[in-house]
């Protein structure tokens, strides 16, 4: 029965292929749906998760990597694309990328515009849930992929030019290159590439275009002199953890039921993340000497970006061996590649997605099989059975299209609409707005008032008291050496107290527990047993001067005028 | 009149405050400070960006004393930011200033009064 089901929906997936350009409308293939209240559940649950990668994940991630003044900007990159997208996905956006294909397979129409007709119907792409849901999943992608963007240009974009961007990029570049290779475009219905949640079109294409932005943007001031560390790394983590969970509901979810290739996909997707943070982690560590947080977490974003082409196609033994390609090639990318080019994408989106998601897209053609996924054959359009592994190395041709495709693609469209924006409202925060800070420069708001706040509340208060009285503590005292000359006082005390990396001795420690300052030849200490330090300090000075000799000086009083009054104050240090 | 200036280290700042208090003094002012002296810096790496933190974050205090209390408020901090048994680098310093003179901005009292506990 399970596999019944399973089969069903992997013919369902396989509609795609069965509907050639432009000869049946999307909404006359599925008018009477047959739900599953099952996949309809598992499906509402994937939405929510894979909104919650961008807010709050994505936007912790980048977040904390930022320096504390621009955190609320980059908070905000994350945070207003959830709001820009969520509104254009139903005013035209969804109909653009899944609407009946118009020209060939390069765009869908505006027939679902406002998303009119869509109640009561069902996607041919995901035929056991309401169209509606479909609707609300693709907005979590589209929302997501503009957002990965914004970690390459975070610390210098004015706010204005990121919004319009933004707006076209996901407008222009986003939805045609979904509709080609999911909304029944060429990549789909003539090339038979594989992509299984999204490598191409939402990971290579948004680092694609994060590279074009960083070039074209040039450097943040300071980049390659000035230190620029992350601020807040628990900010980071988290994001990344919170990316892990969500990405259940990107590559799981993206089974578009509630099915055994759900359950691969969920597999895959843990294990490839799991084994890219511990690659990342061993690359890191036999290469800089130290194994960080920051690498673990990236190479788990990596491998997570890595399986999303293949989480469907491939079993869980070859999302190890992607997982571990990826973990290590990401970060061969951000430490060895980048720094070579001089680049300046802030937070590694290129090294990351453009590269993890080519990794991706190349490695699905080598590892998919049809024993994991019934569909391909059918996907790849004409009847492979599996990638290179497998005896098919045109399944890795196919591949290799779609990735070129995008990068050509998003590319030069990413420059068009750079140059386009530019000329409408400057892309680049001058010099005085980013040594500011995007924080105050672009919102008038900070995120740390920083002080040291409540740690200064706990105080253990007395009963006030005059100030010019002061208590009466301890046997205060003080020892003057004699017959060492008073230079070498200074000098032997000094080394005394240098690390020697040996205990201090017996002598040392009583004398060291007692002291306060040396001043001149005098040594004043705060309490102790006199004689018994007298007898120490001498100890230890004979080394110095064999004649040494410790005196006590008892007179209190007289010291603490003759050291606080006006007639002493020359002998304090210049 | 003294003013004294202490830099500390900044996991002192509750030892040494709580050694002040013990010894009546309870006023003062602390800020974040960085600042660089023999204690070397340390690396950072971050995506195997190397940065070299040479200033290192220290705690400032500022102490208004009147001359009886310099010398108590002296031992408590060396007494409560020295390192372990034989103190270690960048525990830090104090400087002793001269100070001219010290008004109350509430009471408008000037002088060895206007210091307070």
């Amino acid at each position: 029965m399970i596999r019944k089901r399973w089969i069903g929906s992997l013919a369902a997936l396989g509609v795609v292929v069965g509907i050639s350009a432009g000869s049946a409308s999307a909404a006359d293939a599925c008018s009477a749906p047959k739900l599953d209240t099952g996949d309809t559940a598992w499906m509402l649950t994937s939405t929510a998760l894979v909104l919650m990668m961008t807010v709050p994940g994505l936007a912790l991630f980048y977040g904390g990597l930022v320096r504390s003044k621009n955190v609320l900007s980059t908070l905000m990159h994350s945070f207003f694309c959830a709001g820009l997208i969520s509104v254009t996905w139903v005013l035209f956006g969804y109909s653009l990328a899944f609407g009946p294909d118009k020209g060939g397979g390069l765009i869908g129409s505006l027939q679902f515009a406002g998303l009119k007709g869509i109640l009561g119907t069902a996607n041919p792409l995901a035929p056991t849930i309401p169209a509606m849901l479909f609707v609300a999943y693709q907005a979590t992608f589209a929302i997501i992929t503009p957002a990965l963007i914004s970690g390459t240009f975070a610390e210098r974009m004015r706010f204005p030019a990121f919004a319009l961007f933004m707006l076209l990029w996901s407008t222009l570049i986003y939805t045609p290159l979904c509709h080609w290779v999911w909304g029944g475009g060429w990549i789909a219905t003539r090339v038979g590439a594989l992509d299984f949640a999204g490598g191409t079109v939402v990971h290579i294409s948004s680092g694609i275009s994060a590279l074009v932005t960083a070039l074209y943007l040039g450097k943040r001031f300071g980049h390659g002199h000035e230190p620029m560390p992350p601020h807040n790394l628990p900010f980071t983590v988290i994001g990344a953890s919170l990316l892990w969970v969500g990405w259940f509901g990107f590559n799981a979810g993206s089974a578009l039921g509630s099915n055994e290739l759900a359950s691969t996909a969920f597999v895959n997707t843990n294990t490839a993340a799991a084994a890219a943070g511990l690659g990342w982690l061993f690359a890191e560590w036999r290469r800089a000497g130290r194994p960080t947080l920051l690498g673990a977490a990236s190479g788990a974003v990596a491998g997570l970006v890595g399986i999303t082409p293949a989480a469907g196609f491939v079993t869980p033994l070859a999302a190890i061996i992607i997982g571990v390609i990826a973990g290590v090639v990401c970060y061969w990318a951000c430490s060895l590649v980048k720094p070579r080019f001089g680049y300046d994408d802030a937070l590694d989106v290129v090294g990351v997605h453009m590269v993890g998601g080519t990794i991706g897209a190349l490695l699905t053609g080598v590892f998919a099989t049809a024993a994991v996924n019934a569909a391909i054959p059918a996907l790849t359009v004409t009847n492979l059975t599996g990638g290179l592994l497998y005896g098919h190395p045109a399944l890795l041709g196919k591949q290799l299209v779609a990735v070129v495709a995008t990068y050509v693609f998003c590319g030069l469209g990413t420059l068009v609409l750079l140059v386009t924006v530019n000329a409408v409202c400057k892309l680049r925060a001058s010099q005085e707005e980013e040594i500011v800070g995007m924080d105050l420069s672009q919102h008038s708001e900070r995120a740390y008032e920083l002080g040291l706040g409540e740690s200064l509340a706990f105080l253990r208060v007395r009963e006030p008291r005059s100030a010019s009285v002061p208590p009466v503590l301890g046997g205060r005292f003080t020892v003057a050496m004699e017959n060492v000359e008073p230079a070498k006082i200074s000098d032997h005390w000094r080394n005394l107290c240098q690390d020697h990396g040996v205990p201090p001795t017996p002598e040392f420690k009583l004398v060291y527990s007692q002291f306060a300052v040396l001043r001149g030849a005098r040594f004043r200490f705060r309490g102790g047993d006199r004689e018994e330090i007298r007898r120490s300090l001498e100890r230890l000075f004979k080394n110095a001067s064999p004649m040494a000799r410790a005196v006590i000086e008892n007179e209190d009083a007289a010291y603490e005028v003759q050291a606080w009054g006006p007639e002493r104050s020359t002998l304090l240090p210049a | 009149m003294k003013l004294i200036i202490a830099i500390i280290r900044v996991e002192k700042l509750e030892a040494v405050q709580q050694a002040l208090a013990d010894s009546d003094v309870y006023l003062m002012t602390v800020s974040d400070v960085r600042g660089c002296g023999r204690q070397r810096g340390f690396t950072e790496v971050y995506r195997a960006q190397q940065h070299v933190v040479r200033l290192l974050p220290k705690l400032k205090l500022e102490i208004a004393v009147n001359d009886a209390f310099v010398e108590p408020a002296i031992e408590a901090i060396v007494r409560a930011a020295r390192t372990g048994e034989t103190g270690a680098t960048g525990d830090g310093k104090i400087f002793v200033l001269p100070m001219d003179d010290c008004i109350q901005i509430r009471t408008g009292e000037t002088g060895n009064v206007a210091i307070g506990p």
